[in-house]
C-alpha cells in the first residue's frame, strides 16, 4: 500500500481472511487509516465491507492476518481495546435503545459519566455534539428514541459516536451515515467530517453515495467479493471509475416522461389535504412516477402509510392485489424476523400463489429464485434467514416482495437505503420499464439524485405538500428552495 | 447421527421425550400391569386439552398479549347449552353439534368486538367476556345437569381400533390444524401478524380479518371440546372447564410454540398433553400427595421448558 511509513497508522490490519460456513467474506485484505485522514470505502452489497469494519472495530477476529493499533499489534484486540484506543461505530443497523431515551442511551455509550447528576452531564454532552453536527436539529435528550424519526436515530447515533468523554476520539467508522439523512443534513455531517479530519482526527466512511465518498474521502479503497480491488487518493476517481472498479457500468439515465394531468384517464390514487388552505391535494396518475421531497420526516412517510391504509385490506386477502408498500425503516416496516428470504419475498403476493387456501409451493419457490436472479439478492440458499442478509440485500428483498406482484401502484419509503449502486441503477430502470407499462410509482427518497428521476414531484414540509414540480423543473434547485420557502432553514 | 441432531432441534421433541419418561416410570412402577389402561386414559384425557389447545395455539402466535382466556366459560356454555337442547334425545344430536359451532362462532366474534371496538387488551377482552359467557350458562340451566343422548355417551367413551374415539377426533382436526399452519395461507398469516403486526399490514396482509378468524376459531375448538367433554362425563358441569385454562396455555408453551408469538408447532400440543396427564397420574401411582403432586407438577414443567428452550436457542444460532 502507497502510504507513508513515517505517518504511524492509527490502526491497520494486513492480510485479514474471514469466513462464514462456506461463505468466504474476506480474503487477505490489507487496510489502514492515518491520523487526520478520511478514508471512503464503497463496494456491492455482500462485498465484505461491514466484515472488515467488524474486525476494525473488534466484534470480529479474523481468521488469519493481523491488526495493529497506533503500530502496536494488538494480541487480544477486543470491542473494550478498540474502544479504549478511542475507536467509534456508528452502524447500518441503528442500535439505540428505543425505550430509553437520547440522554440515556448517550449514558450506555459513556461509563465515564457518573455519579450524581450524571443525567445532566450526558445531556449536556449530547447536546453540545448535536448542536455542533447537526445544527437545528429539534432533538430533546429528554425524548425516548422510539418517539424519533429514523433519521433523528442516526444523528443521535453519530452524535454519540463523535462525542468524548474519557477516551479521546481517534477513529470514527461510519457506515451508511446519510442512507436516511436527507441532502441538508447530509451536508451537515460530511462539512462536520472534514473539520474532524482536519483537527487530525481518522474517519472511515462507507457509503453508497458515490459523490458523498468522492468530495469528503481523501482516500478511496474499493472492495469486490471479500478483497480491496482497487485503493487511491480520492481526485484519482471519477464516479465513473469508481462505479467500473465495483464491476458495474453507469447506466444513461432512462428518459424522463413530462406529464399532462388526466392525459392517461383520470387518476388512479388520490387524497385531499386536511383542513390548511395552503396544503395541496394529492393525486397520483397511471404510469407516472412521482417524487415525494422535502427534508426528512416532514410526512412523507406518514401520507404514503395513510394512502396504504386507506386503500382497505383489512378483512380480506386479495388476489392482484391493487397497492403495494416498499418498507425503509425495514425493521419496523419490513422485515419478518423469524422467517426465511423465501417467505419474506412472497409475502404480499401469496394470495395469487394460492388455491384453495393452499399455498402453491413449487410456485412460490419459482417466483423467489427469479426474483432473486432479477434483484441479485446476495445468498446462497433462499431458505436462510432474512436476518442474515445484509442490510442492502435485505432491501432488495422488500423490494422484491411488492415488485413480483402485480399491483398497479406501488408505495415507496425510501426504499434504497443500504443498497449498492448497481443494484440501485437496476432498479431504476426496473421502474422506468414499469412505469411505461402502465404501473404508477410513489417514490419518498432522501437522496437527490432519486428525486430528480421523477416526473414529477410534490415538495412536502411540515407535513403538507407545499409545491408540485413537473418535468425539468424537478432539479434539485427547485426542490430545496421549496423545502425551505417560509419556514426557518 | 445427522438424523438424531435434526431430531433434536425440532421445537416439540422434547414434550415428547418427556411424555415417553414419565410414561416408562408409571409403567415400571406398576411392573407393567397398567400399560393398556394408562395409555388409553392418557389418550382420552389428552384428547381434550388437545382440542383447545389448538385454539389456543393459533391465538398466542398472533403476538405479543394475544391468548384467550374464556376457553373454560365457552367450554362450559356450548356442554350446557346443547345437552340442554339435546334431551338426552338421539334424534337431536346434529343440531347440538350446530348450537355448539354457533356457541363458539358468536363467542369469537364477541371477544374480537371487544378487542376490535374498545381496543381493550385481548387478555383483558377475553377475561370480561368469559364472566359473561359463564353467567349465560348459569342463567340457562340454572346448574341441572342434564344427560347427554345415549349414542354421544357410548361414541365418547368407546374405543375404535384400540384407539379412543375421542383422541381419533383430535387427530382429525390436528391434521386440519397442520394443514392451515404449515400449507395453508391462514397460517403464514397467523405468524406475519404474530412476528410483526405493521410489517404484516404493510405488506398486504388483511390482520383483522385474520385475528377474527383465530379467536373464532380458538372459540369453535374451546366449544367443540366442551360439549364432547360434557358427553364424555354424562353431563355439563358448571366448572368443567376450569382446568383447561391453564392446561391450554401450558401444552402451548411445552409444546415448543413460542410465548411471544410468530411460530407455532402442531405435533407439540399432542406430546405436552399427553405428558401434562401422565404426570399427574405418574404421581398419582407414586401415591403423592395434593400438595406434593402440584409442587412436583410445577417443578417438571419448568425442567422441560427449560430442556426445550436451550435447544431451541442452540439451534438458531447456528443456523
Amino acid at each position: 500500500m502507497s502510504i507513508d511509513p513515517a505517518v504511524k497508522p492509527v490502526i491497520a490490519v494486513d492480510g485479514a481472511s474471514k469466513t462464514f460456513g462456506a461463505v468466504r467474506a474476506l480474503s487477505e485484505v490489507s487496510f489502514s487509516v492515518a491520523r487526520g485522514e478520511c478514508v471512503g470505502l464503497v463496494g456491492h452489497n455482500g462485498a465484505g465491507k461491514s466484515t472488515l469494519v467488524n474486525i476494525l472495530n473488534g466484534s470480529l477476529t479474523p481468521d488469519a492476518g493481523t491488526i495493529h493499533l497506533e503500530g502496536l499489534a494488538a494480541d487480544r484486540y477486543s470491542v473494550v481495546a478498540a474502544r479504549a484506543s478511542g475507536l467509534r461505530c456508528v452502524f447500518q443497523e441503528l442500535s439505540l435503545c428505543p425505550n430509553l431515551t437520547v440522554t440515556e442511551n448517550t449514558r450506555i455509550m459513556h461509563s465515564g459519566i457518573k455519579g450524581l447528576g450524571w443525567r445532566r452531564n450526558a445531556a449536556a454532552l449530547i447536546r453540545a455534539k448535536l448542536d455542533e453536527i447537526f445544527p437545528g436539529h429539534g432533538i430533546d435528550g429528554g425524548q425516548t428514541v422510539a418517539e424519533l424519526s429514523i433519521a433523528e436515530r442516526q444523528m443521535v447515533e453519530i452524535a454519540t459516536a463523535f462525542s468524548q468523554s474519557d477516551h479521546a476520539v481517534r477513529l470514527v467508522i461510519l457506515d451508511e451515515p446519510t442512507s436516511s439523512l436527507d441532502s441538508s443534513l447530509a451536508a451537515q455531517l460530511l462539512a462536520y467530517i472534514r473539520r474532524f479530519v482536519a483537527e487530525g482526527g481518522s474517519v472511515v466512511l462507507i457509503s453508497h453515495i458515490l459523490s458523498e465518498i468522492l468530495t469528503t474521502a481523501d482516500r478511496i479503497v474499493v472492495m469486490k467479493d471479500g478483497q480491496v480491488v482497487a485503493s487511491g487518493p480520492a481526485a484519482e476517481f471519477s464516479v465513473d471509475t469508481l462505479v467500473g472498479a465495483m464491476g458495474s457500468v453507469v447506466r444513461a439515465r432512462d428518459a424522463r416522461r413530462v406529464f399532462e394531468a388526466g392525459a392517461e384517464g383520470g387518476p388512479v390514487l388520490q387524497q385531499r389535504a386536511l383542513g390548511n388552505a395552503e396544503a395541496m391535494d394529492f393525486v397520483a396518475y397511471r404510469g407516472e412516477i412521482l417524487g415525494l421531497a422535502g427534508l426528512g420526516g416532514h410526512g412523507q412517510t406518514r401520507t404514503l402509510v395513510s394512502l396504504f391504509m386507506n386503500a382497505g385490506g383489512d378483512w380480506r386477502g386479495r388476489r392482484q392485489t391493487k397497492i403495494a408498500f416498499v418498507a425503509g425503516d425495514r425493521h419496523v416496516d419490513g422485515n419478518l424476523p423469524l422467517w426465511s428470504t423465501l417467505k419474506n419475498l412472497t409475502l404480499t403476493l401469496l394470495p395469487d400463489l394460492t388455491r384453495l387456501g393452499l399455498i402453491d409451493r413449487r410456485k412460490e419457490a419459482s417466483v423467489a429464485g427469479n426474483w432473486r436472479e432479477r434483484m441479485e439478492i446476495r445468498t446462497n440458499d433462499l431458505g436462510n434467514p432474512i436476518l442474515s442478509l445484509s442490510g442492502g440485500n435485505q432491501q432488495k428483498v422488500l423490494f422484491a416482495r411488492a415488485l413480483a406482484t402485480t399491483a398497479p401502484v406501488v408505495l415507496m419509503d425510501d426504499p434504497m437505503r443500504g443498497v449498492d449502486i448497481g443494484t440501485k441503477q437496476e432498479v431504476y430502470h426496473m421502474l422506468r420499464v414499469e412505469a411505461d407499462k402502465g404501473r404508477t410509482f410513489v417514490w419518498y427518497s432522501t437522496e437527490m439524485d432519486e428525486v430528480c428521476q421523477c416526473d414529477r414531484v410534490y415538495v412536502f414540509r411540515e407535513g403538507r405538500i407545499v409545491a408540485e414540480l413537473t418535468g425539468e423543473d424537478v432539479t434539485e434547485e427547485r426542490v430545496l428552495a421549496a423545502s425551505f420557502a417560509g419556514g426557518a432553514a | 447421527m445427522a438424523a438424531i441432531k435434526a431430531m433434536l432441534a425440532k421445537p416439540w421433541i422434547w414434550s415428547f421425550v418427556a411424555a415417553a419418561g414419565v410414561w416408562m416410570v408409571t409403567i415400571l412402577f406398576t411392573a407393567g400391569a397398567s400399560t393398556l389402561g394408562l395409555t388409553q386414559a392418557a389418550l382420552t384425557f389428552a384428547a381434550f386439552s388437545i382440542i383447545v389447545g389448538l385454539g389456543q395455539m393459533f391465538v398466542i402466535t398472533l403476538g405479543p398479549g394475544n391468548v384467550d382466556l374464556s376457553i373454560p366459560s365457552t367450554m362450559t356454555l356450548a356442554g350446557t347449552v346443547a345437552l340442554k337442547l339435546m334431551d338426552t334425545n338421539n334424534g337431536l344430536i346434529a343440531v347440538g353439534i350446530l348450537v355448539t359451532l354457533a356457541v363458539g362462532v358468536t363467542v369469537g366474534i364477541g371477544n374480537y368486538t371487544l378487542i376490535k371496538l374498545l381496543r381493550i387488551p385481548p387478555i383483558i377482552a377475553t377475561l370480561s367476556s368469559s364472566f359473561i359467557i359463564q353467567s349465560t350458562a348459569i342463567w340457562y340451566n340454572r346448574g341441572i345437569r342434564i344427560k347427554p343422548p345415549r349414542v354421544l355417551a357410548e361414541f365418547t367413551t368407546a374405543s375404535t381400533l384400540g384407539i379412543p374415539n375421542v383422541a381419533w377426533l383430535a387427530l382429525a382436526i390436528s391434521i386440519v390444524a397442520w394443514v392451515l399452519l404449515e400449507r395453508g395461507i391462514y397460517g403464514r398469516w397467523v405468524s406475519a401478524i404474530g412476528q410483526n403486526m405493521r410489517a404484516a399490514r404493510l405488506a398486504g396482509v388483511p390482520v383483522d380479518g385474520v385475528r377474527v378468524a383465530t379467536y373464532v376459531l380458538c372459540a369453535v375448538l374451546a366449544a367443540l371440546a366442551g360439549f364432547l367433554l360434557s358427553c364424555f362425563s354424562g353431563g355439563a358441569a358448571l366448572n368443567m372447564g376450569a382446568e383447561y385454562l391453564l392446561t391450554s396455555i401450558a401444552v402451548v408453551v411445552i409444546g415448543g410454540t413460542a410465548v411471544a408469538g410468530g411460530f407455532a408447532n402442531v405435533p407439540g400440543i399432542w406430546g405436552a398433553s399427553l405428558f401434562l396427564f401422565l404426570v399427574v397420574s405418574m404421581l398419582n401411582t407414586y401415591g403423592a400427595s395434593a400438595g406434593v403432586r402440584l409442587f412436583l407438577t410445577g417443578v417438571i414443567i419448568i425442567a422441560v421448558i427449560i430442556a426445550a428452550s436451550r435447544r431451541l436457542g442452540e439451534g438458531s444460532s447456528t443456523s
